[in-house]
Order: C-alpha cells, then sequence, then structure tokens
C-alpha cells in the first residue's frame, strides 16, 4: 500500500499505542518509544516490520509510542494507520478466519 | 445448520472495540457472555480502529471459559459490511445485532455471514445471533423477529433507544418498560430461544439491582446485560439455580423417569401431577446448573 499522507492511529493510554506513519524518502525508517523498549523491544519491531510488509509498505516514516500495548493491538494499530494514511480500506479477503 | 448447545447468559458485558485496556480487563471478570462492542461505544471517528483492534484481539487473545460476542453496527450503517467481514473471520460464538425491528434484517444479515462463513472455510450457520430489541417496532415484531432464522439464540430488551422511540421518560423502576420486557420475554419463549433483560443503570445502587434482577429472574429471563464489573457477581447470583431448585428439578426428572419405565400415562410429585413444562423447566435449571459448573449427577435428594 502507498502511503500518500500522514496520519495517527491509537493513543496513549496504557495497554496501547500510538502510531503515526507519513511518506518516507524512498526507504523504511522506523521509530520506536516504549516503557518496555529493554525488554521487548525487538520483539515489537519485529511485529511491527511484519504488519508493514503484510501490507506491502516499503517506504514511509513510522513513529510508535508504545504504552505496554500486546502484539495484537500493535499489529491493529500499525494496520488502521497505513489504512488511514494510504486511503484504502482494509482488504479482508486476504485474511484466514480463526478455526480455533 | 450447526447443532446448538446451551450455554449460559447470565450476564452480558460490554468492553469498548476503541479501547484496548477495557478489552484486556474484561477477560478477568466473571460474566458469561463478553460483548466486544463496535457500535455506541465506539466513537464514529474510530470505527475503523475498533474494527482491527477487536478482529486481533480474539484471533490472538482470546478469551476461554466465555461466550464471546461482537456487537457489530447497525442494519443500515455504512460501517456493517466491514464488520461483518472482520466479525465472521473472528469466528465469535456470537454477533449481537443492534436495533432489530423485522424479521427480514436478521435473515438478510444471516444470509451474508453465511456467504462469508462459506468463502473463508467456516461451517455455515455456527455462529449465533442475538437480536437486541430497542424500538416499539421490535417489540411489536419481536415474535418475528425471535422465529427468523436458526441461527437467533437471544433477544435482549434495551430500555434507553426503546424508551426514546415510545416518547416515554426512563425510571428506575422500570414500569415504562414493563411491557416491553414481558412482550420480548413471551416471543423468546415461543420462539424457545434466550431472553436477556435490560441493564440496570444505577452502578451505586446494590439493593435497586437485586430488586431489579429478582423481578428478571420471577417474570423469566435468562439473563441479564450489565453496565459495569461490579454488577457482575449480583446478577449471576439471581440466575444461578439455587440448591433447593436443583434437587427439586431432579426430583421432578426422577418421578418422570420411574413413571415412564412402569408406563404410566401420568406422573404425580408431591400429591401434584407433573406436566410437560414442568418437566422442561427441570431440564433447563439442570442445564443451567451445568453450565455454571455445579455437578447435579451426585447431588443427594
Amino acid at each position: 500500500m502507498e502511503i500518500k499522507k500522514a496520519a495517527v492511529a491509537g493513543t496513549m493510554e496504557s495497554s496501547d499505542c500510538m502510531v503515526t506513519i507519513r511518506p518516507g524518502d524512498g526507504t523504511l525508517d522506523i521509530q520506536l518509544d516504549s516503557d518496555v523498549k529493554v525488554m521487548f523491544g525487538t520483539s515489537i519491531l519485529e511485529t511491527i516490520q511484519d504488519t508493514l510488509a503484510s501490507l506491502g509498505v516499503t517506504n514511509a516514516d513510522v513513529e510508535v509510542r508504545d504504552r505496554g500495548a500486546l502484539d495484537c493491538v500493535i499489529r491493529a494499530r500499525v494496520e488502521c494507520a497505513v489504512c488511514r494514511a494510504s486511503g484504502e480500506a482494509f482488504d479482508w479477503t486476504k485474511e484466514a478466519a480463526y478455526h480455533g | 445448520m450447526a447443532e446448538k448447545t446451551i450455554r449460559l447468559k447470565r450476564t452480558g458485558l460490554y468492553a469498548s472495540g476503541s479501547t484496548p485496556v477495557n478489552m484486556i480487563q474484561a477477560i478477568f471478570y466473571n460474566e458469561d457472555m463478553l460483548v466486544y462492542d463496535l457500535e455506541d461505544s465506539v466513537p464514529a471517528s474510530e470505527k475503523d480502529a475498533a474494527r482491527l483492534l477487536v478482529y486481533r484481539m480474539l484471533k490472538e487473545h482470546r478469551p476461554e471459559g466465555k461466550y464471546i460476542c461482537i456487537r457489530v453496527n447497525g442494519i443500515y450503517s455504512e460501517e456493517l459490511e466491514q464488520d461483518l467481514q472482520a466479525a465472521v473471520r473472528a469466528n465469535p460464538d456470537c454477533i449481537r445485532i443492534p436495533k432489530v425491528e423485522y424479521a427480514r434484517e436478521v435473515q438478510a444479515i444471516s444470509r451474508h455471514i453465511a456467504e462469508i462463513e462459506e468463502a473463508v472455510g467456516l461451517e455455515v450457520g455456527k455462529i449465533e445471533l442475538i437480536c437486541n430489541i430497542e424500538s416499539y417496532m421490535g417489540v411489536l415484531n419481536a415474535q418475528e423477529i425471535a422465529m427468523a432464522d436458526p441461527r437467533v439464540v437471544a433477544l435482549s430488551v434495551a430500555a434507553e433507544d426503546l424508551t426514546a422511540s415510545l416518547k416515554a421518560q426512563r425510571t428506575k423502576a422500570g414500569l415504562e418498560v414493563f411491557y416491553a420486557r414481558n412482550a420480548v420475554l413471551l416471543a423468546c419463549r415461543a420462539a424457545g430461544v434466550d431472553a436477556l433483560d435490560i441493564v440496570f443503570s444505577d452502578i451505586n445502587d446494590e439493593e435497586g439491582l437485586r430488586a431489579d434482577t429478582a423481578l428478571a429472574k420471577n417474570l423469566g429471563f435468562d439473563g441479564k446485560t450489565v453496565v459495569h464489573p461490579r454488577q457482575i457477581d449480583v446478577v449471576n447470583s439471581y440466575f444461578t439455580p439455587s440448591m433447593k431448585e436443583i434437587k427439586y428439578a431432579l426430583r421432578v426428572l426422577k418421578a418422570v423417569e420411574e413413571g415412564k419405565q412402569a408406563g404410566k400415562g401420568a406422573v404425580t410429585l408431591d400429591g401434584g401431577m407433573i406436566d410437560k413444562p414442568m418437566e422442561l423447566r427441570a431440564r433447563t435449571t439442570l442445564a443451567q446448573a451445568e453450565a455454571a459448573g455445579i455437578n447435579v449427577e451426585r447431588m443427594v435428594l
């Protein structure tokens, strides 16, 4: 997905994170600010990178301010920010159902 | 259609899809039914975010031992299509539809859910539906709504929008919605689905909550929607069968069984005849007790 404008998703409340995404200068640049960066920084970055890759985002400046969000929350916030920044709806047809 | 099982719905607690901390905390309370909300608790500007949050939360942090619902946006909302795409893929126990007024609305949603279930390889018909009755038209059509589709497992009365549609004043005593509660209850009984009662809004009035829940239980409701976690244990206690009720139910079924084996046409207990409704009520009581974790088989009569 092409990042066409700046967009934000999420909040600074506990257990949440705020994702800001802007058009890049040809590369993918990710900045992470987290209370738990020392312990979980690598894992959080992997989640952000995986999510961006699954959405085909290769050119963007991404800033994530984490307040102890679960992986699933980070993933959802990144997805939402990308959709808002690209002006496209989330493509549900690519999502498999939960089978337990 | 998939086979239905008895699932306790004594308490239904809403967790806003716009607030991760609410969804995480809600897992640790004792509610039977956890409703992830995409509707009223989510601002219009955050519908897209809530949809993704609820979807990801249910896929990766699904609570165990609870009846999981997603309340989607209204039938005529432009959010509904995306909500259903997300909700069906999350594969909850149930989708809760707000402001239902006609059977055809339920049937249209059920058909669309089936299309998505089929497309993503889920068993068609397994996801159940609870219809929220929130208007005078919904009350008038409650029976056709309750019987609209095999997915429907319960109707839930919601008093705030209902009183607005009635031009009534909402009061704590609730006389203005007394008829509606009973009308919906009768519809549920006719259709053989669960009846879920209105919320009691004053979270600081435990005595009022107890009185309102006792009324709901005595009227015949199966459970109640709560607005705050502190209401859960009180409401659960009223909708869990008491030892006296369980023992009586066991005695009824024992008498019925003995009557069958003896080839009797009519069976009596304590001098009174046991009819079919009594037997049905006894079976329901035991099913509720078992769903609440009470071992009825080892109970001494």
